[in-house]
């Protein structure tokens, strides 16, 4: 075998159509076609060939210096599995060393790139059952004419280290790279590509990415629509001639000329049924192949019965019985395929309109990062932005994943992820959330999450899962709507013998009558339709306040709550103690007294001491070294700054020094009173003051309670904290109940008591130490800590961290259950009421017989309101908590 | 009479048929086919999952790979309820869903709405 240096195809040596020597060095072609092309130019064609295998790959292949790669893992659910993987992966020829770090789900390995081992690699981890995560690129190749240069372009592309597969496309004039994240630029891929002879023109990726979701919407909703109007025009005509009692012009026509103009008929609605109604009658025929039946099924049967019967009415009407059939009404099979293709369309514009709330957070994404690599700032696409990295985020800009801020500071817009409305100050060491927006500064970050762990990408993972969930509501729902269907037809056929033995003449057409418009009324459309409509707009508008609601059965116990308790610290409360008090003694100034014990206590780690240093920062007080620094386990601190000999801590710190307290023993009292942690200050020996310091309530913690209040809720603080701070606490906020000094571990008994007492409960709390209280309760509402968005024990999570998500958790879960309510209800009643008045019930009584036509129209329309129904639930907006009433 | 006799006759009979037809007829299942570790098999949506039923051991991870080959909305999703998980299958794509029945017995899994119907039949 030899290769044709065009083209690379390998060719045998006596099949091929041409040679040509050059340079003493016979070559050999597939056609006429590359042999032409070598000639014009055989320099280059020849030049190409010899360089071909240095210059494909990234890698020198001279290099024999082990590569390592990372493959991320998925699929990886057992520790066992890992010794498996790792010894399969030693297997693999040219692999040196294969470690698996189960926690992060990725294999390290090191391998000879002159192998290739990373291909070898992925074969095996897919063997033994596992898939490798991977980035994919796009590129875009000029010219790319003949099919057998996809080999060549393909082979050079597997040589670049890191990627996985490489598919060439000639029909797109495309290249899809699967690769490890990280291991492959676009330079090397489009070094790969041009060592081949083509020119790559860009990543398709920087192309405008169409929504193809939206796009498929787009085109369905253009083809119903023109199935509507094509079925629609038919009508008319059709619809004219099936009552020529009506049309003056027609009322005199004689029987023959009309039995002329219904097969005309019969012709004009034959592709009415095969154009505008194929998907009725392929899908009826699919799903009869699987043994089950739905609407297309009833829709078939529908028109279809009406199309033949009305055939046979004007071919052959004798075989019928005589007197039973009536004039033929191919009006039906045309009109109804209209209404309900109508009905489709309207539904497809709907539907699109549910996802809303995704297709937002899918947006939020910025698309590229600006990243600091071997000192330089470089854009690169965000899919290949690595752990670590340090992201360069310009006012203006999306922050384009999850990390912490290492220089300069700014204000965020973080409200599309937290439901937050106030941008929040940022500074060196704090957490930033990928698909947030930079409003002021400048800054930089390290990552610590990218790509579908960030933030967002979970957010966007929790809200979808949790969309496609049914609360226990729908499962009546469910249960009907997989019987529904054969039983129509049972009705169906019921009604078609009765109306046929005992009904007037001609019994056999009001019998098809009575029957069709049964199959046609049914919308088991509605049934099905009712619940995920409603969970798709009620789940995706809750995540836009920041509230990530697990499952639809978290959805329907959040909207029954009676009670809910709130865990005080970190959720009533900011869990971190702040400085709240200064007071000073004669002769002291609050600010000197803040400064000497903000410096005494400079460089403590204990949480007091540092709301202390806090406290006098932000009060911009220079603070001095102590030189010479003592704690005393139990009571406090002693150190002297600036040649003064401070003390600072409790009552017993001030007794043992013998320090005279006067007055301010009783205001300590009356600040403990108030659930804040008093320390007294002596300068010298002498009282100077008191600093008190507490764990303060969030800003609209009060605010929420009361809301909560208002919608009927019974609130309750649990805490581990002392009875006189809690309920000092709860006094600020307006809780009655309090449920104090509960250890750990006893959180959740006492919620299981407020259970027995027959309470609703809801638990508010974070993900870890009240994981179990959490779990307890009917439904867990976690607060969220920045980036964590998936926390296991909770049914809702509160990105946020505020209070005001519980209230809007709530309210979203009552509009969502009652939204679903109102559409179960109606599609029940539709059904329960249609279905008899369409098979004729009221006919011996009223003399009243739905026309088949209304019966499609009803029809359509259901299934349209089911929709549009649900789509009211986006215009959910929160009942404003007091505060913001009064500030608007 | 007699046409009336006739008639009731076979809309009798329509109507056991289609109680059989639908309810009571036993759908055979396709054992998935183990390769590796997994236990994998192609599914064709197109107004229904082909095949419909579909036999795996329990504890091994099943790998489905759905592909759907229609563009009406329908089919758009797909669910699996005791898995608590679902996927959206864009047209003429195939798409892996990869799920680790642990316990033997019958989950179903459908469309959104609950219009398409399939069957994991997990075996011990």
């Amino acid at each position: 075998m030899i290769k044709d240096p065009i083209c690379g195809m390998e060719i045998e040596r006596d099949r091929a159509v041409s040679s040509h020597v050059y340079q003493g060095q016979e070559y050999y072609f597939c056609s006429e076609a590359c042999a032409r092309q070598f000639t014009e130019k055989p320099e280059f064609y020849v030049k190409k060939a010899e360089s071909a295998r240095s210059a494909t790959t990234g890698v020198d292949l001279e290099r024999s210096d082990p590569v390592q790669a990372e493959l991320p893992l998925s699929g990886l659910e057992c520790t066992s599995c890992v010794v498996t993987l790792e010894r399969t992966l030693r297997e693999v020829p040219g692999v040196q060393k294969a470690h698996i770090n189960f926690a992060l789900g990725k294999a390290h390995i090191t391998y000879d790139p002159k192998e290739e081992s990373l291909q070898a690699a992925v074969q095996a981890i897919k063997q033994v059952g596992y898939n490798v995560g991977a980035a994919e690129m796009r590129v875009r190749i000029a010219d790319l004419h003949c099919a057998s240069c996809v080999g060549f372009i393909e082979e050079a592309l597997h040589k670049v280290s890191g990627v996985l597969k490489a598919t060439v496309s000639p029909a797109t004039e495309t290249a899809l790279i699967r690769y490890l994240p990280g291991m492959v630029r676009f330079e090397e891929v489009k070094q790969a590509i041009e060592s081949t002879g083509y020119k790559t023109i860009h990543r398709l990726e920087e192309e405008e990415p169409p929504d193809q979701e939206s796009a498929a919407r787009e085109r369905e909703y253009r083809l119903l629509l023109s199935r509507f109007l094509f079925a629609a025009i038919i009508s008319v005509p059709v619809l004219i001639t099936s009552y020529p009692q009506f049309f003056p012009f027609l009322k005199d026509l004689s029987q023959g000329t009309l039995r002329l103009i219904w097969a005309f008929d019969a012709l004009l609605t034959l592709p009415v049924l095969a154009w505008s109604g194929q998907r009725f009658f392929t899908g009826a025929w699919a799903a009869f192949r699987h043994h089950s039946a739905d609407m297309n099924t009833l829709v078939a049967l529908g028109t279809g019965a009406a199309w033949l019967y009305s055939v046979v009415a004007i071919i052959a009407p004798q075989i019928f019985p005589k007197g039973t059939a009536a004039e033929p009404f191919f009006d039906v099979a045309a009109v109804v395929i209209a209404l309900v293709v109508l009905g489709q369309a309207l539904e497809v514009r709907a539907k699109g309109r549910t996802s809303a709330a995704i297709k937002k957070l899918l947006d939020l994404q910025a698309k590229t990062a600006r990243v600091v690599r071997d000192g330089q700032e470089i854009d690169i696409p965000v899919e290949e932005v690595l752990v670590g990295d340090i992201v360069v985020v310009r006012p203006g800009e999306k922050v384009p994943a999850d990390g912490t801020i290492v220089e300069g500071h700014s204000s965020l817009d973080e409200s599309m992820i937290t439901g937050e409305p106030i941008p929040v100050e940022k500074n060196p060491q704090d957490e930033v959330i990928g698909g947030t927006i930079n409003k002021t500064g400048a800054f930089k970050f390290a990552t610590t999450k990218v790509g579908k762990e960030t933030a967002l990408a979970q957010i966007v993972q929790l809200v979808q899962q949790a969309q496609s969930t049914k609360p226990p509501i729908a499962r009546l729902a469910d249960v009907v709507s997989s019987y529904f269907v054969p039983v129509v037809m049972i009705i169906a056929v019921g009604a078609f013998v009765i109306w046929f033995d005992f009904g007037p003449q001609p019994s056999l057409a009001f019998a098809l009558v009575a029957a069709v418009t049964t199959l046609v009324i049914a919308c088991p459309c509605a049934l099905g339709l009712a619940t995920p409509m409603s969970i798709m707009v009620g789940v995706g508008k809750a995540a836009e306040h920041g509230i990530l609601i697990r499952n639809g059965e978290a959805l329907q116990k959040a909207s029954k709550l009676d009670t809910v308790v709130l865990d005080k610290t970190g959720t009533v409360t900011k869990g971190k103690p702040e400085l709240t008090e200064v007071i000073a003694a004669e002769r002291f100034s609050e600010n000197e007294v803040l400064r000497l014990a903000a410096s005494a206590e400079h460089g403590s780690e204990h949480p007091l001491a540092e709301a202390i240093v806090a406290g006098a920062k932000a009060k911009e007080l220079e603070l001095a070294e102590p030189t010479d620094f003592n704690a005393i386990p139990g009571h406090g601190i002693e150190a002297v700054i600036e040649g003064k000999k401070m003390l600072l801590g409790n009552l017993k710190l001030m007794e043992q020094a013998a320090v005279e307290l006067g007055t301010l023993s009783e205001r300590a009292t009356h600040l403990s009173d108030e659930g804040k942690t008093p320390m007294y200050v002596a300068i010298d020996g002498k009282a100077a003051g008191l600093i008190a310091v507490a764990d303060t309530i969030k800003e609209d913690s009060i605010a929420a309670i009361r809301t909560l209040k208002e919608l009927g809720l019974e609130v309750v603080m649990l805490t581990g904290d002392n009875r006189r701070t809690a309920e000092a606490i709860a006094r600020q906020v307006g809780l009655q109940r309090v449920l104090a000094e509960v250890p750990p571990e006893q959180k959740a008994a006492e919620v299981k008591k407020l259970q027995l007492e027959g309470h609703q409960v809801g638990m508010v709390g974070d993900g870890l130490n009240d994981a179990p209280a959490l779990a307890q309760a009917e439904v867990g509402f976690a607060i969220g800590t920045g980036t964590d968005v998936a926390i296991e024990a909770a049914d809702i999570t509160l990105v946020g961290g505020s209070l005001r998500g519980v209230v809007i958790a709530i309210e979203a879960s009552k509009a969502t259950m009652r939204n679903i309510k109102q559409n179960l209800v109606g599609a029940f009643i539709y059904n329960t009421l249609g279905l008899p008045v369409a098979a004729g019930v009221f006919y011996p009584l009223f003399g009243l017989l739905l026309s088949p036509l209304l019966a499609g129209a009803a029809m359509a329309f259901s299934s349209v309101t089911v929709v549009t129904n649900a789509n009211r639930l986006r215009r959910f907006r929160p009942r404003l908590t007091t505060t913001e009433r009064g500030a608007k | 009479m007699i046409a009336q006799i006739l008639v009731s006759l076979a809309g009798l009979l329509a109507i056991i048929w289609i109680v059989w037809y639908f309810w009571i007829y036993e759908k055979k299942g396709v054992m998935a086919a183990e390769a590796g570790g997994a236990q994998e098999i192609r599914i064709r949506v197109k107004g229904g999952y082909d095949p419909d039923v579909i036999v795996v051991k329990a504890g091994k991870p099943v790998k489905l790979h759905f592909t759907r080959e229609e563009e009406v909305s329908c089919s758009e999703t797909v669910v699996f309820p005791a898995f608590e998980k679902s996927t959206k299958l864009p047209p003429f794509e195939t798409v892996t869903v990869e799920l680790l029945p642990e316990k033997p017995g019958e989950y179903d899994f459908h469309c959104s709405m609950n219009m398409l119907r399939g069957k994991l039949v997990v075996t011990e």
